[in-house]
């Protein structure tokens, strides 16, 4: 009985936490400075909220100097207007896709609700070195863009970005409020991306993101400059690596305490956890060999299950770190790299020329289909992770939007009261099969790099 | 739909930094849970279940030695009785052998004793025989040498005396 009225009690809060949110927007709403603006006077719209209660900005995109008129930074009336000196307005629609990508992203800083704390940042751009400061030096403001650039950096949803242009003065620079802000620029037929831009002197400068790996592939590429601070992410990393190390080292100190006796405390939480990756992961792939890989295993294991939780309490920032490519890629990478350097002679042979099959089959197929697989194992339990964890975070992110969706961003109050009871229990279900899925997903990408080292440390027999 | 596809999706762009933290991070959790952590604490399972399997067949083996034990107690208590019901049976048996025995060396004796007084009987009588047969020559003799005397004097006193002989010969 006390189980439903403390889950009645969260749903209440949660509900008058999202209407506090949406009655915030309705009446500062200007404060977002963030703009996005397609080439074909599509308006768009972008307004965030997510689970942990953190606020974002919305936007709309209007018609380029439509807006010229207004002041930047002018604080207008309910209607959530305003317009910076490069003629981006404030006003703002709310853009769910927008918000949840936003939400989910790795960003410069941390925030919880409406509190931003500073995260040391190391950039380095070629030609100009490194630049170490904190991110505090951005000033960012509820949304994560900052109100001042420092040595060409700029802070924009969150995102440390580089000012292209080299004739920007370096140091610190005010901007202002809404000085930054992204809009959607064509590429190549008919496509898009998103730029961010700073407005200083009256002038629009452009900022590049920093580099990412993938090529160009998902709209990245080498840029001016390379971030390697300790993001939010980065950070949650090493919260959870912290906290993991305490319970597992004075889990393994219990042992050696209470020798001989029945364990007790935090041990008795963890062990059955521990027993089970072992038994049902390690051994029945790695036969004799399971010591080997064990803390490999378990390592992979509980370092995913510890930052899929951690990403889901509420209210603490709700980092995304394993529904992050660069994390996944990382243990992925690992589990190839383990499971390549454990393969024996068999494997190898059972990978490059099977035996009992004729040539002319393992040159056409056989062979180019293994040696395609010792890749694409990797890359499905690199994918699977992220698309798992990313995809619960961001039915999460679109269930609260709908209340701004319904409510019309606070246009019709009553209709996003409405929506909230409806999309807090939607978001408490779901979040309750996200906590499965932590669960899930950890043990699946275990046991499948536990079968794939297994095949590669298998006896002939 | 248009704005989800225009939207920067940044998670799925492999950004060096994260990458490079990640993998420090990561590694440096491997390898000191792997050295204070994993490692000792799968050591310690495995000592804890082969003290438990240890435990347990001990306790299993000492339940097996007391039902042996029992089994043997009562073997013997079995054995035991059997061994009194034939030391009985024996000591019976002796006892019958004894007497009979017993019986028969007491007839044996009895009648060498019976056989051994008969002959002396015997052998008394003889003697008796022997000496009434040599008294009553002597006598005879005496008899003969007093008739002779008493011949030579009278008649009637030789026959008086001869008779009075013969009374006193009886009387013997």
């Amino acid at each position: 009985m006390r189980k439903y009225i403390l889950s009645l009690c969260c749903i209440f809060c949660l509900s008058v936490f999202a209407l506090a949110q949406h009655d915030g927007h309705n009446h500062d709403g200007h404060k977002h400075a963030k703009e996005t603006q397609a080439t074909d006077h599509q308006n768009h719209n972008h307004e965030g909220h997510d689970h942990s209660g953190h606020n974002h900005g919305s936007h709309e995109g209007h018609d380029h100097g439509s807006h010229a008129g207004h002041n930047h930074g002018t604080h207008s009336d309910g209607e959530g207007h305003a317009t910076n000196a490069c003629g981006h307005s404030g006003h703002h629609e709310f853009n769910p896709g927008e918000t949840a990508f936003h939400h989910i992203s790795d960003q410069n800083i941390y925030s919880i609700g409406p509190f931003s704390f500073p995260l040391p940042c190391f950039l380095y751009a070629p030609g100009h070195g490194w630049d170490v400061f904190s991110s505090g030096r951005f000033h960012a403001d509820a949304h994560g863009n900052g109100e001042k650039a420092y040595n060409q950096y700029i802070l924009c949803e969150g995102v440390a970005r580089r000012v292209l242009d080299a004739s920007f003065p370096t140091g610190e620079v005010d901007l202002g409020h809404h000085a930054v802000y992204t809009k959607q620029l064509p590429i190549e037929k008919g496509k898009t991306k998103e730029y961010a831009f700073v407005c200083y002197n009256g002038k629009e400068w452009q900022a590049d993101t920093k580099s990412t790996a993938d090529a160009g592939m998902f709209g990245g590429g080498i840029t001016s400059f390379y971030d390697f601070s300790i993001t939010k992410n980065v950070l949650s990393m090493i919260f959870v690596f912290l906290f993991l190390a305490w319970v597992f080292m004075s889990m393994a100190k219990s042992y050696k305490v209470r020798r001989g006796m029945a364990p007790k405390g935090i041990t008795n939480f963890i062990e059955p956890i521990f027993i089970f990756i072992q038994d049902e992961a390690v051994k029945p792939f790695l036969g004799h060999k399971w010591q080997k890989y064990l803390p490999f295993l378990q390592s992979i294991f509980f370092f995913i299950l510890g930052l899929n939780l951690f990403g889901q309490i509420p209210f603490f920032g709700g980092s995304n770190v394993t529904g992050n490519l660069s994390f996944t890629a990382v243990l992925a990478l690992l589990a190839f790299l383990v499971t390549t350097f454990s393969g024996n002679k068999h494997y190898w042979e059972h990978t490059l020329w099977m035996p009992g099959v004729p040539a002319i089959v393992k040159i056409l197929v056989l062979t180019p289909v293994e040696i395609m697989g010792l890749f694409i194992k990797p890359l499905t339990l690199m994918l699977r992770l992220f698309a798992n964890i990313t995809a619960g975070h961001i039915v999460i992110a679109i269930f609260v939007g709908l209340i701004f969706i319904f409510g019309q961003s606070g246009a019709n109050p009553g209709a996003a009261y409405g929506t909230a009871i409806g999309s807090t229990i939607l978001t408490l279900f779901m979040m309750s099969i996200e906590l499965l899925v932590a669960f899930i997903q950890a043990f699946v990408f275990t046991i499948l790099t536990a079968s794939y080292i297994g095949a590669a440390v298998e006896e002939a027999h | 739909m248009n704005y989800i596809l225009l939207a920067d999706f940044s998670v799925i762009r492999p950004d060096f930094g994260l990458f490079f933290w990640t993998f420090v991070i990561f590694i440096l959790f491997w390898l000191l849970m792997a050295k204070f952590a994993f490692k000792p604490i799968a050591d310690a399972l495995l000592e804890r279940q082969s003290d438990i399997q240890d435990s347990l067949d001990e306790a299993k083996k000492a339940r097996e030695d007391m039902a042996n034990l029992k089994a043997e107690n009562q073997e013997l208590l079995r054995q035991a009785q059997e061994e009194r019901v034939a030391i009985l049976k024996e000591a019976k048996e002796a006892k019958e052998a004894i007497i009979a025995e017993a019986k028969n060396t007491a007839k044996t004796e009895a009648s060498k004793i019976v056989a051994s007084a008969k002959e002396q009987i015997n052998n008394q009588k003889m003697a008796a025989v022997t000496d009434m047969k040599n008294q009553a020559g002597k006598m005879a003799i005496d008899i003969a040498e007093k008739m002779l005397k008493s011949e030579l004097a009278g008649e009637a006193a030789s026959e008086g005396f001869v008779q009075k002989l013969i009374s006193e010969a009886k009387l013997n």
